[in-house]
């Protein structure tokens, strides 16, 4: 399986050592992209799965503070005899301190509801695949400018805090997507635990994932000069994973303020309470800091091993047909010719060129540094 | 009147438990239903009423047998419920069975008895544990083994029934009560939920409860209740106590009290802890205790109080006498009667019936 390297933006520090004659001043480049970034906004594909009433919907609400499931109908259980799998869409626009996000939550009602829930989430890998089959299209097309990213960006995969670790639909679910999406396990409404049972849980989930050889998303490396206390904050993020977690759509009054929580006769559930629950390191996790990890893991590893294996799969069907070979995939077009095939061929060229003028740029920034 | 003849005393001594009566429950809780005595009964003491105590202490001397199903998926509370319930460490995990052993395959039945005593009474109380419920991705037809197990004690039972040399007291291995623990979701029942119920409602008494109902706030445990009774009554599953063993007004408005409080939210625990300079049961949260026998908290005592302190008697009973009953029926009809048991020849069998 080919590795592929993850590049990472390292931020140019201010150095009092600039030289004004060997100042060239692509040190702003990172700024300049911040700009142009927030001027065109973010786009961010999440995915919620698990079971209907572990809170999913609560829990996407409490995170990015909308209240996207308003007009929403519960099926009763005799309407759920016959339902499959579905995938829906939400998207709203958030924007906060001039910086919009478009934000995509990708449903699956349905999965594990059924008595029978034989290879159910079959429509959510079809989904997925779907996304980046659509992708690779678009990016091989001619018209690039406007490519919409519909690639599912990360999963959040929802384990009920009943059970006493992963079941079997848990396993398999997470086995089928694992090479295809960012998996982010998460123990759903994990105030019916008590914080031992919380411990016990994590523990036995994270022997299982590792057991059963699932891959979910990795914390990128903390880089070795960052500073200690960021460090340390790392390193307790992933010791806790998988995060327990609890939402909430009300706001109760706790300890003289109004936070999000939930009211029970014997105290009140603070959603943003660390000592409560996980919920503000996995905010934190999946919208301040990794965010956009989550988007450069799925565009270079599961995007590119879906495109290495599209493309290996159909220069094996060339080779059978004995057509002549030709370093370029021949895409799945409607009408595939010469003409296309050239500019491909240009394109990626020009890719290639700017990659390599890149890593020389970031030799040059090392070398100087140093 | 005829009703003070001691010759209508003697015959109803010759069988403690008639079936066409169902006698109230040895710890009266209601006056009885005889009619005033006449002026002829106050001028002699017969002594009728003490048969109540006879049976008392005829009860405890022999004791009872009880058995208690419980089903859900994995997860749920069940050993800790029924330990609670019954406030010592009667379930299957708490004997053998160690916390890290994998789901199985296929549905087990693990049954597992032991002897308790109360107030001199003593209660074999078995516990029927049905590990692999529900926790399959297939979980097509999980509930057979379950409806086999029940019926193979039917099956049981009417063989020695039918026994012409009958034990004195047939050991009776029937499920008295099936506890289904639904998952507390908030949503709705799940569809294992209302297939399990629909099979076996006519089988078994099944009680249902919401586990670990400390996951849900007041609102949305009344809201969860009032959906699942909906539900229920949608796809026609009676649950027990069932609206048609009703015997008189006096049990329907108790029952009704009780259907209209189901099914009953809980939260088990063995675990005690120190709260409001008591020792309770309960689970300890870093925003507080969930007291489990605090009738604010959740609804356990209610469980507790109607399934052990009401009507215990009552499940046996209505075990014994109508899904055993119905159960012989359909074995009298298919077969056009039992086999003899022993072998005399004699096609007169079903006079010991």
């Amino acid at each position: 399986m080919t590795t592929n390297i993850r590049y990472k933006s390292r931020m140019v520090k201010s150095g009092n050592d600039t030289n004004d004659k060997q100042y060239v001043g692509f040190a702003t480049l990172p700024n300049q992209v911040h700009r142009k970034s927030v001027k065109k906004g973010f786009d961010f594909t999440l995915m919620v799965a698990g079971e209907s009433g572990l809170g999913k919907s609560t829990l996407v609400n409490s995170l990015f503070l909308t209240d996207l499931y308003k007009d929403r109908k519960l099926l009763n259980a005799e309407e759920r005899i016959n339902q499959t799998v579905e995938i829906t869409k939400h998207t709203v626009d958030i924007e906060e301190k001039g910086v919009k996000l478009k934000l995509t939550i990708v449903d699956t009602p349905g999965f594990g509801d059924a008595v029978n829930n034989n290879e159910c989430w079959g429509p959510i890998t079809d989904y997925t695949d779907q996304q980046f089959e659509q992708y690779f299209r678009d990016e091989s097309g001619l018209n690039r400018k406007n490519i919409l990213d519909n690639r599912v960006h990360c999963c959040l995969y929802f384990i009920p805090p009943f059970g006493h670790g992963l079941r079997p639909v848990d396993v398999e679910f997470m086995k089928a997507l694992h090479e295809k999406v960012n998996i982010i396990p998460l123990i759903s409404k994990a105030d019916c635990l008590t914080p031992s049972e919380v411990k016990k849980l994590k523990d036995r989930v994270r022997d299982e994932i590792e057991h059963f050889g699932i891959k979910v998303y990795q914390f990128p490396e903390c880089d070795s000069d960052e500073e200690e206390e960021f460090k340390q904050m790392d390193k307790e993020l992933k010791e806790c994973t998988p995060f327990a977690v609890i939402g909430s759509n009300t706001v109760v009054e706790a300890r003289g303020q109004r936070v999000r929580g939930r009211l029970y006769p014997w105290g009140i559930v603070e959603v943003e309470n660390q000592s409560h629950c996980d919920f503000v390191k996995l905010r934190n996790m999946l919208i301040r800091s990794h965010m956009h990890d989550l988007k450069d893991v799925t565009c270079d590893v599961h995007y590119e091993n879906y495109r290495a294996h599209c493309i290996q799969e159909m220069t094996s069907k060339l080779a059978q047909d004995n057509r002549t070979d030709s370093p370029l995939p021949i895409l799945p077009l409607p009408t595939p010719d010469v003409e296309t095939e050239k500019l491909i061929k240009m394109k990626d060229e020009e890719l290639k060129r700017m990659q390599e003028m890149l890593e020389k740029m970031q030799q040059q920034m090392h070398e100087k540094d140093q | 009147s005829s009703k003070n003849h001691p010759e209508h005393l003697s015959s109803y001594m010759s069988e403690i438990v008639p079936p066409e009566v169902r006698p109230k429950p040895a710890v009266p809780a209601k006056p009885s239903h005889v009619a005033p005595p006449s002026r002829s009964a106050l001028f002699g003491y017969i002594g009728i009423d003490t048969i109540i105590e006879q049976m008392r202490k005829k009860t405890m001397k022999t004791g009872f047998d009880f058995n208690i199903m419980v089903v859900g998926q994995s997860g749920l509370g069940k050993s800790t419920l029924v330990n609670t319930l019954f406030k010592s460490q009667v379930s299957r995990r708490s004997t053998s069975w160690s916390r890290d052993e994998k789901i199985p395959k296929t549905v087990e039945i693990k049954s597992v008895s032991h002897v308790i005593e109360e107030g001199g009474v003593k209660m074999k109380l078995t516990v029927i544990d049905t590990p692999g419920f529900g926790d399959q991705i297939n979980n097509e037809n999980c509930w057979e083994p379950i409806s086999k197990y029940i019926n193979e004690q039917y099956e049981k039972f009417l063989k020695e029934e039918v026994n012409i040399a009958r034990k004195k007291r047939i050991p009776d291995t029937r499920v008295h009560c099936c506890l289904y623990f639904i998952s507390p979701t908030g949503h709705s029942l799940r569809q294992l939920d209302i297939e399990f119920m629909k099979h076996l409602s006519r089988v078994v008494n099944i009680i249902p409860v919401i586990a670990k109902s400390d996951t849900l706030t007041l609102d949305e445990k009344t809201e969860f209740k009032q959906k699942v009774r909906k539900e229920l009554e949608a796809c026609g599953i009676e649950c027990y106590p069932q609206k048609e063993f009703d015997e008189d007004m006096e049990d329907k408005s108790d029952n009704d009290k009780i259907r209209e409080a189901m099914p009953f939210a809980v939260v088990g625990s063995d675990k005690e802890y120190q709260a409001n300079a008591k020792r309770i049961l309960g689970r300890k949260t870093p925003w507080g205790v969930v007291e489990v026998e605090n009738p604010n908290h959740c609804e356990f005592s209610l469980l507790r109080d109607f399934m052990i302190r009401s009507h215990l008697q009552d499940l046996k009973e209505v075990t014994h006498n109508i899904h055993y009953e119905t159960y012989r029926a359909k074995r009298l009809n298919d077969n056009g009667g039992l086999h003899p048991i022993s072998s005399s020849g004699q096609d007169t069998q079903e006079s010991n019936l």
